[in-house]
């Protein structure tokens, strides 16, 4: 096998990587290889930096160190430094679901030019329903102006983040036993920003060193961003842009075209993006980009801020997170916008191999030496269009023989919500779960699956994602997925309808086939993990699966995840109820055996779900089969096949 | 794979839109936006578009929204690649396909096309709630709607033969290849209508939402569920109206949308082609589309599909029995033997035995057989003499085990049984007598229903049937004075003399709330179930809906209101009724179900109130038809001034006692007046008002509420000069 293959099993990728080889461009493979063997007490998590006592180190043979200089064994400064993570990547969710609250709050100011009513700036409410239906979650009156409500709702919104007591509004989805558990454990989350504060300050110097406590501590915070900020996120986003309707696209670094001028978007947040999907076909910017030669302007994305434009718009997703550079490395990439989380600071160097134009458009996200043109949401669509303008001028720059963009491009079908889902069963008239649990009653669907996550460049690229969703659902398990871990199954062909009958076992066949749908269904970006709490939590208030999410015959699994981001998701799951595999590597926590053994084992027993570490996607396949066959059978339900 | 049956869907839902477009612009421009349409005898406008959207469709113009919605219900076909979702836009193209067919049969109505010979076109209102209670106390376990046409006449009535063996209420209709199964029926001599189960609606898939739009009446006659409710409706349709569809021969885009719209309903379809299943459940309550090729498994799959459980009743006699035959006739060109009636003396008579001297199955046949009939003659004379003895038997069942055997023996095929006790008429068949049927085969009968229904209070049934004149005169001496005994004692049994009265909650199968209170002076409003009939099912299913309650003590004597019947009733309405009154029309009325033989309304300008019975369908002088009245009576609420009843209330001494009794009575049809005849004249006598009879008015003499006025000031009713109603 050639080290290309190793690297991906996406073909266009490995094209990619031979180019970067042979051009001798760095990537993020090559930097993985210059960093091994990597810090082993990074890995086992027992390194710790918080006081300048130290660093501090555990020696994980029990010769040297045990203790660091404060005392703090390998339990407290693993499950310290797990806990600082699953603060950080709950802030970056939640930080999101800020934005686009306040971006709401804008979209309610109505200014007055003489006699017409403009907005102070290019957000719309587009989906009225759901902006009413939110409203009365959080007690707004609806019997008023779309932008009254919106006013009132986003104060309401920004208001859970700065809330200090009471629960968290979104709460109260989950299913009543759920939220007793919670209430027991005292982790149901308070406030958005408050959790995540006292989860970093129970981390500092001389504070808990309980390493249960910790972990209790970061599954309250967790649950401020899955029932907080991601569900935030979603709901505002789904408002503002429209939410999301199954929709056909295209994916894989081939949807970028060679005579076009292609700009691509990157990054988390859509509020930009989609303002980007509007100005690309401004008729100036075209009639530009004709005048320099180019057929038109082709927008694609990258990560999941292309999953977000992907749901509402069917714009093409040119490649998950590890195809960042690699797309530039096509040489066909007139610019690359960037927002905020994933981007690596690498692409400013791969950028310069190139004509490609990078521009950074969050101050949250500055890269040195790189174009920044900042994002406001008050002249949103002009700063879009000059952004894009710089790409379209960009055109004229670009070296026609350096540009090999690889012909793979592949169909696939999005937009699944917990709304679509149930119209989608049932059309205008019968919307309902019914037919979904009926199914998982019925034996014809084994179980559910999330399988979401990033990528990670020490397993080798979509494939593990891809060889465990296969094998999940030749067993019948329906896959849910979000963020990059869907675009790694797309590129594979796993989110047509047609996959079905290729891959698919008999009663998942059955079901696709009654309702059209693909075997794995493709619910948005990783803020839209979300959608997957909402959507089990429908699962059970129809009936007939349980009382609880920890009783539905369903599994959870990161396989190639990197963020921080995942391990807060996972938290969140795990904290709802979820069994949790991750893939690649373990969490750092291994230096503590306590520590692991309390999150794989013990956990369960408190809170009804636990994390999994399995680095073989079948064998990962087969846990999570095994973890639904036994929530089957203590529902008694018949048993599959 | 279903993706094609999406297709077909939305490609017949697109057809019959642009039918329905045409069809309607046509007439607009033809008669006018205000041209009345509708159907006969409903209250529920295009009962369709009044149940799902609330809409009152009364003119051309009031079509046209319902028109456009159905047409924002039609999707795009699925594509050939890449195709998305099509589960959701099937049903909501078969929706579609449903509103436009309503549509397009209403302009039928319009210019005469429709109803078109030999069928039944629109089922009226009376008719769904003259249905109501049988398919509640599973005398109908199910409605059959089949489409098309089988591949020959045998198999067409091979399979409504099985259906009606299983007293499944069958819609025919539709063809297939040009080839309707109304036809084939009828070349086949069937017998078809409402009273044998078999009702043909009419040739074309079109005409199939009569049936559909039949079904979703009950959503809003007995459901309480409100115009408008649409996800309300059509789950009440799948989890409470028991009926599929079945689609005989080659399917088009016609069936299909229809079929989407019957499956969107909760309604599978089951289909004798090899078309792609739909396993997929929960839209429908198992799966939503089966094929069955075998025609001798087609019925029992329907069944299946749509869980319905039927009792089959084995009675070993030598011709088909079920109830979808108990309305068959026996034309004298087919008749064998008759027995009663002008030709005969004959009766029947039941009284309880002593055990020990009972054999139970015992039947004797004392005089002449059916095979041994005098030259030249067709009738005999007939005692049907039976016994019966059981721990729990008492003396007050016998009348009510005496009755059945009118339904008993009429559900034989070729057996036709009118009237009861020495009124009765028996006439058999050629046919059945061709297939072995002889006079024990009766006492067959009547031993294995007895035991079938009644093993709770009969241990033992013993039959002698008698054939020569002078046992018959004989025996009938007996039975004429038990008879009038019989007739004394339920005349003297009063609210006062009993301690309990009993429920009955059969129909909350369908109206979730309704509570009937049965007493002996007010049976249900169905006009099925006295205070007898209650006690003695009580006795055969301590568990099921009637059950006791003990009066308690008296609140309101003039209201009728007790304490433990209020305590009852909320419990059992599920809080939704807190006080009833059962002697009053005015004041915390009993709720409804929406199976009741009469509506008694208040008309407060003549200071009284009228009664009008299902079968009346002409106008009221409250200004409404029965069906529009009923339509604010039912679904188990409460309505001051509205109240459903069974005939026989008003020969009642609490008949609306708290308003002053029969004297309030200003209006009702005529054929009830005949109906209850001498009986109502001596209830008048009794009340001191022997003339009220002529006084209370009918439609002879006014329709209006100004005639009725103007009537009973000319005959001076007592109700002028009655304290004020209001």
């Amino acid at each position: 096998m050639s080290s290309v293959e190793k690297k991906s099993i996406d073909l266009a990728s490995q094209e990619m990587l031979q180019k970067a080889q042979e051009e001798n461009i760095k990537t993020a493979w090559d930097r993985l290889e210059s960093q091994e063997p990597q810090c082993g007490f990074g890995k086992l998590g027992v390194c710790c930096t918080v006081c300048d006592m130290g660093p501090c180190r555990v020696d994980p043979f029990g010769e040297g160190a045990q203790t660091g200089v404060c005392g703090a064994g390998a339990d407290t400064i693993a499950a310290r430094n797990l806990a600082r993570k699953v603060a950080v990547g709950g802030s970056a969710h939640s930080d999101h679901g800020r934005d686009v609250a306040h971006t709401l709050s804008l979209a309610s100011q109505v200014h007055t030019h003489g006699k017409s009513k403009t907005h102070t700036h290019d957000y719309e409410i587009l989906d009225l329903e759901k902006l009413k239906s939110l409203a009365l979650e959080f007690g707004v009156n609806i019997d008023q102006s779309k932008e009254q409500i919106a006013k009132e709702l986003s104060k309401k919104l920004l208001e859970e983040f700065g809330k200090q007591e009471g629960e968290l509004t979104f709460c109260k989805r989950a299913p009543k036993k759920r939220q007793e558990i919670w209430k027991k454990l005292g982790i149901t989350p308070r406030g958005i920003d408050r959790e995540v504060v006292e989860l970093l300050h129970t981390t500092t110097m001389g504070m808990d060193n309980d390493y249960k406590n910790l972990v209790t501590s970061s599954m309250r915070g967790a649950l401020s961003d899955g029932w907080g900020g991601s569900m935030i996120a979603t709901e505002v986003q789904d408002i503002m842009l429209g939410s999301p309707v199954p929709i056909r696209g295209k994916v894989n670094l081939g949807v970028l075209k060679e005579n076009y001028v292609n700009i691509l978007v990157h990054g988390h947040e859509p509020v930009l993006s989609e303002m980007a999907v509007k100005a690309v076909q401004d008729p100036e910017l075209i009639a530009l980009a004709k005048k320099l030669g180019a057929e038109g302007i082709n927008l694609a994305g990258i990560c999941c801020t292309a999953n977000e434009i992907l749901m509402r718009n069917g714009i093409p997703v040119a490649g998950n997170f590890l195809q960042q550079e690699l797309a530039i490395i096509t040489g066909a990439v007139e610019l690359m916008m960037v927002d905020v989380q994933c981007i690596m600071p690498a692409l400013h160097e791969v950028t310069s191999c190139f004509h490609t134009k990078l521009v950074t458009t969050s101050p949250k996200a500055r890269f040195p030496g790189v174009q920044h043109i900042e994002f406001e949401t008050k002249n949103a669509y002009e700063i879009a269009k000059q952004i894009i303008k710089i790409g379209v001028e960009n055109f004229a720059n670009r070296n026609k023989s350096r540009v090999n963009i690889p012909k793979h491009e592949v169909d696939l079908v999005a937009g699944f919500t917990k709304e679509g889902v149930s119209k989608m069963l049932g059309g205008v008239y019968r919307p309902s779960y019914r037919p979904l649990n009926e199914a998982i009653i019925a034996g014809k669907i084994r179980g559910l699956a999330g399988v979401v996550g990033c990528n990670n460049p020490k397993q080798t690229h979509d494939h593990f994602h891809t060889t465990l969703v296969k094998e999940l659902i030749k067993n019948d398990v329906l896959v849910l997925q979000t963020g990059c871990s869907a675009i790694a199954c797309a590129k594979q062909g796993l989110l047509v309808p047609e996959a079905a009958k290729l891959y698919a076992g008999k009663g998942l066949l059955e079901i696709c086939e009654a309702v059209g749908i693909p075997p794995v269904l493709h619910l948005g970006s990783c803020v839209d993990n979300s959608r997957i709490l909402v959507a089990a939590s429908q699962v059970i208030a129809e009936g007939g699966l349980g009382e609880d999410l920890s009783d539905i015959p369903a599994a959870g699994c990161a396989p190639e995840w990197m963020s921080e981001k995942a391990i807060t998701i996972g938290f969140y799951f795990v904290a709802s109820g979820v069994y949790t595999i991750f893939g690649s590597s373990p969490f750092a926590t291994l230096g503590s055996p306590n520590l692991t053994n309390y999150l794989t084992k013990e956990l369960e027993q408190v809170v009804g779900g636990r994390f999994e570490f399995c680095d073989d996607p079948l064998e990962m396949a087969q846990l999570m089969i095994a973890h639904i066959d036994k929530k089957r059978a203590a529902l008694k339900l018949k048993a599959w096949g | 794979m279903s993706k094609i049956v999406a297709t077909l869907a939305i490609q017949g839902a697109a057809k019959l839109y642009a039918q329905a477009f045409d069809s309607l612009n046509k007439a607009i421009k033809e008669k006018g936006e205000n041209q009345k349409i509708g159907f006969p005898e409903t209250a529920f406008y295009l009962p369709m578009a009044n149940a799902l959207l609330g809409a009152k469709v009364e003119t051309l113009k009031d079509a046209l929204p319902i028109l456009e919605h159905a047409k924002s219900l039609i999707k795009e076909v699925p594509s050939e690649k890449v195709w998305l979702p099509y589960l959701g836009d099937a049903l909501d193209a078969g929706m579609a396909a449903l509103f436009c067919e309503e549509i397009i049969v209403a302009l039928r109505y319009l210019y005469g096309i429709d109803p078109e010979k030999d069928c039944v076109g629109f089922c009226t209102d009376s008719i769904l709630r003259q249905l109501g209670i049988q398919l509640v106390d599973g005398r109908m376990p199910g409605v059959a709607l089949i489409l098309g046409a089988a591949p020959d006449n045998k198999k067409a009535v091979e399979i409504v033969r099985q259906l009606q063996e299983k007293n499944i209420l069958t819609f025919v209709g539709s063809s297939t290849n040009g080839r309707s199964i109304i036809d084939q029926l009828l070349e086949e001599n069937v017998e078809m209508g409402w009273e044998n189960y078999i009702v043909p609606y009419g040739r074309d898939t079109i005409s199939s939402i009569y049936v559909l739009n039949f079904a979703i009446r009950s959503t809003l006659t007995f459901g309480g569920i409100k115009a408008g409710q649409a996800q309300k409706c059509l789950a009440y349709t799948r989890d409470r109206v028991l009926a599929f569809g079945l689609a005989l021969g080659a399917v088009d885009e016609y069936k299909v949308a229809t079929g989407a719209g019957a499956i969107a309903m909760g309604f599978p379809v089951i289909a004798d082609t090899d078309i792609p299943e739909i396993k997929a459940s929960g839209v429908t309550t198992y799966e939503a589309l089966v094929k069955e090729l075998d025609y001798k498994k087609i019925v029992w799959r329907a069944l299946e599909v749509r869980g319905i459980k039927v009792k089959v009743s084995n009675i070993p006699v030598p011709v088909a029995y079920a109830a979808a035959f108990e309305g068959e006739r026996v034309r004298k060109e087919q008749l064998h033997v008759e027995f009663g009636g002008k030709a005969s003396t004959a009766f029947e008579f039941l009284s309880t035995g002593k055990a020990d001297e009972l054999e139970d199955g015992k039947i004797e046949l004392i005089g002449s057989d059916i095979d041994q009939l005098p030259k030249g003659s067709k009738s005999l004379p007939l005692a049907i003499i039976v016994e019966v003895s059981g721990r729990k038997m008492q003396k007050d069942f016998e009348p009510i085990l005496e009755r059945q055997i009118h339904r008993f023996t009429n559900y034989a095929m070729g057996l036709m049984h009118v009237g009861q006790r020495d009124m009765s008429w028996v006439r058999i068949s050629n046919d059945a007598f061709a297939k072995g049927f002889r006079l024990k085969h009766l006492g067959v009968i009547i031993h294995a229903m007895l035991h079938q229904e009644y093993s709770a209070i009969v241990d033992k049934v013993q039959v002698k049937l008698y054939t020569t004149q002078s046992d018959v005169d004989k025996l009938l001496v007996h039975a004429k004075k038990v008879y009038e005994e019989r007739d004394e004692r339920i005349g003297e049994m009063t609210d006062e003399s009993v301690d309990t009265y009993y429920s009955c909650l059969l129909c909350q199968s369908f109206a979730p709330n309704h509570v009937c209170v049965v007493t002996p002076e007010r049976l249900g409003l169905c006009g099925a179930y006295s205070w007898l009939d209650a006690k003695a099912s009580f006795e055969i299913t301590p568990t099921g809906p009637n059950q006791p309650i003990l009066k308690g003590s008296t609140l309101d004597k003039r209201l009728g209101q007790w304490e433990n019947v209020n305590e009852f009733v909320k419990q059992k309405s599920n809080k939704s009724v807190e006080t009833v009154s059962m002697y009053s029309l005015m004041d915390s009325p009993q709720t409804s179900c929406g199976c009741f033989e009469c509506i008694l309304a208040i008309i407060p300008e003549a200071n009284g109130v009228m009664i009008v019975n299902r079968d009346y369908s002409g106008l009221t002088p409250s200004g409404m038809s029965f069906t529009t009245l009923a339509g604010s009576v039912g679904g188990g609420v409460q309505t001051p001034g509205f109240l459903g009843v069974g005939k026989l209330y008003i020969l009642s001494k609490k008949f609306i006692y708290a308003e002053g009794g029969l004297k309030r009575l200003v209006w009702m049809p005529k054929e009830l007046k005949e109906l209850l005849g001498d009986k109502l004249k001596k209830r008048c006598q009794e009340i001191g008002e022997p003339d009220l009879l002529d006084k209370i008015a009918d439609e002879t003499n006014a329709t209006t509420s100004d005639e009725l006025l103007s009537y009973l000031a000319k005959v001076g009713h007592p109700a002028l000069a009655m304290d004020a109603l209001m």
